[in-house]
């Protein structure tokens, strides 16, 4: 195979940089010394922003409900997920297509659609916003992440290690306890934490299933809306891009024999 | 040499095994019994609200009173089609067209790169810089073009400094593509638009390209084709699949999306902002029920045509 040329080189680069190059800045507006305005470049350097959102009860109030939400809303699709990758990823029956179709529904429609129709649904109802509201929209559209993680996992499983197992004894249980949990575990890991990731992020969904409760990517999109304290929210921006870091490296090195991980089509906002 | 025997413990007796061998004796009421719990949820609750809400499209509003008039009528469905409603489309679908476009062009060269010339270290390195911005926060990435398209902000500064701030001037006097500010104009929103959905072009076009046989490209060669040729006749329309199946993505993302034209962007509205306007302030969802069929319908259009290019085996 023949070199690249100087021109592909350039543009594949400065591709890659444009992907990372607003991130680098998030980091230096951290320092600034500047409240007023975004003015760059910043007039000095400080860290005492870093001092001050310590000291923030909203903030860790809202950082706290986010985690929780992001949590449950993990274990619900974790386990919705399983079962429905269980169920589809090796049976063949008359209407399997739509139901893999309607798993991938709440990411594949825009957020905002899910959020009304799931907000008029609660009212319809008459459960009242509350935390589980949140949950329960966010684990809507985080069963999609661990369905394709654990999917994929359960077609490169041979089948013969399951008749092999009940062969010698072992009922269904024992044999998805011992034999297909094993297996399949680094993908739900990997599925996990990128359904995490995503209910950690998410703004559009809870704006409508959330009642007063504001989670962190609530409090950052009124600052981004009416700034008020941007040095905090420099900062916070910063600690965000922190905390979905590590998840989804780890993801990724828990799924690469396999190809990556298998979320990449699940990510819509 | 004798038969060896395994020493197994006995099967386990009890409750649990007797429900084991029922369910295994009926294969499909294990798939029944799995998928139960994640229909209940998604087929029942999820299909049946988005059902209801999208539903309410037929309905119309009392103009007086303000509430929602439950008999049938296609009025609402008409209103789409007044010029101002008609433009809130128009425009999304332009802009969304044009992210569309420049994710495409920004693309291919680092997928072409990736799937062609990267060693597997370099390959693992490129899919890494490429899944970190896409799984990065998407509101820190927003507040990031915010900083950066700001009038104080980095672009500006650069632009100065490289006494460019003449032709940003010059380009922000543009009638459509202009405004007071890049962070309050549709450059400043296409750019957000591209930068958020790029990766979801990358991955299937790389995809696409890796699947191009390196053979096919010799024997273009051997036929005397020069590598322009062979890229515009031969790789370019393997990869097309891989651009649809990208076009999918940066398309629907775009439609759909109501927080970027909010904080970057010109006062004029586009689809998503429609929407939680006429849900919230003006009360009326059965219009905001017909605004939301919109880019499901155009989406739906989109994905008819993709699935004859063959995108959906390059996702």
């Amino acid at each position: 195979m023949n070199r690249p040329s100087l021109g592909l080189k350039v543009a594949a680069l400065g591709g890659l940089a444009f992907l990372h190059i607003p991130l680098l800045f998030i980091l230096l507006y951290a320092f600034t010394t500047e409240e007023k305005s975004y003015a760059f470049p910043p007039p000095g350097y400080t860290l005492k922003w870093f001092g001050v959102v310590w000291g923030r009860a909203d903030i860790w109030a809202a950082v706290g409900l986010s985690l929780k939400v992001a949590a449950i809303a993990t274990l619900i699709a974790l386990v919705l997920g399983t079962l429905a990758a269980g169920a589809l990823a090796r049976a063949r029956f008359f209407g399997r297509e739509p139901i893999s179709l309607l798993f991938v529904l709440p990411i594949a429609l825009p957020g905002i659609v899910t959020g009304i129709a799931l907000r008029q649904a609660f009212g319809l109802m008459e459960i009242p916003f509350s935390f589980w509201t949140i949950v329960l929209g966010h684990a809507t559209f985080c069963i999609v992440v661990v369905y394709n993680n654990a999917v994929a996992r359960l077609r490169r499983l041979s089948p013969s290690l399951i008749e092999a197992s009940m062969d010698l004894g072992a009922d269904a249980f024992q044999t998805f306890r011992l034999v297909v949990l094993p297996n399949i575990g680094t993908a739900l890991l990997a599925g996990g934490m990128l359904a995490f990731a995503l209910s950690f992020d998410e703004v559009i969904v809870t704006t409508f299933t959330a009642g007063q409760q504001s989670t962190l990517p609530i409090w950052m999109l009124s600052e981004l809306i009416r700034p008020r304290q941007r040095p905090v929210t420099n900062v916070v921006a910063v600690l965000v891009i922190l905390v979905t870091f590590l998840p989804i490296l780890a993801a990724y090195y828990l799924t690469r024999e396999g190809g990556g991980a298998r979320g990449t089509n699940a990510a819509g906002k | 040499m004798s038969l060896a025997t395994l020493d197994l413990p006995a099967p386990r007796e009890g409750v649990l095994r007797r429900l084991s061998d029922a369910l295994l004796r009926r294969g499909q009421l294990i798939v029944l019994l799995l998928l139960a719990p994640p229909l209940l949820w998604l087929g029942l609750v999820y299909l049946g609200s988005l059902f209801v809400f999208l539903g309410q499209s037929i309905f119309s509003i009392d103009e007086f009173s303000g509430t929602i008039v439950r008999e049938p009528t296609t009025a609402t469905l008409i209103e789409l089609f007044r010029p101002a409603n008609f433009d809130i489309v128009m425009r999304t679908v332009g802009v969304a067209a044009a992210v569309t476009l420049l994710c495409a062009l920004i693309a291919f060269p680092i997928a072409y790169y990736a799937a062609r010339y990267a060693g597997p270290r370099a390959k693992a390195a490129f899919y890494l810089a490429v899944m970190m911005p896409l799984w990065s926060s998407y509101l820190v990435k927003v507040y990031g073009w915010k900083l950066l398209l700001a009038k104080e902000g980095a672009i500006s500064w650069f632009a100065g400094r490289l006494g460019l701030d003449g032709a940003l001037d010059a380009w922000l006097a543009l009638p459509l593509v202009g405004g007071p500010s890049l962070s309050v104009s549709y450059t400043g929103m296409v750019l957000t638009f591209t930068y958020l959905w790029l990766p979801f072009m990358i991955l299937p076009v790389q995809a696409a390209l890796e699947r191009v046989p390196a053979s096919l490209i010799e024997a273009a060669g051997d036929l005397g084709a020069g590598p322009g040729t062979t890229f515009r006749s031969v790789i370019l329309p393997l990869a097309m699949p891989g651009v649809v199946a990208g076009a999918v993505f940066t398309f629907s993302l775009t439609l759909g999306d109501y927080i970027v034209p909010q904080i970057i962007g010109t006062s004029a509205l586009v689809l998503g902002q429609a929407v939680y306007t006429l849900q919230g302030t003006a009360g009326n969802i059965p219009l905001a029920a017909a605004f939301s069929l919109v880019p499901i319908l155009v989406m739906a259009l989109f994905l008819t045509l993709a699935k004859r290019t063959g995108a959906f085996d390059a996702m």
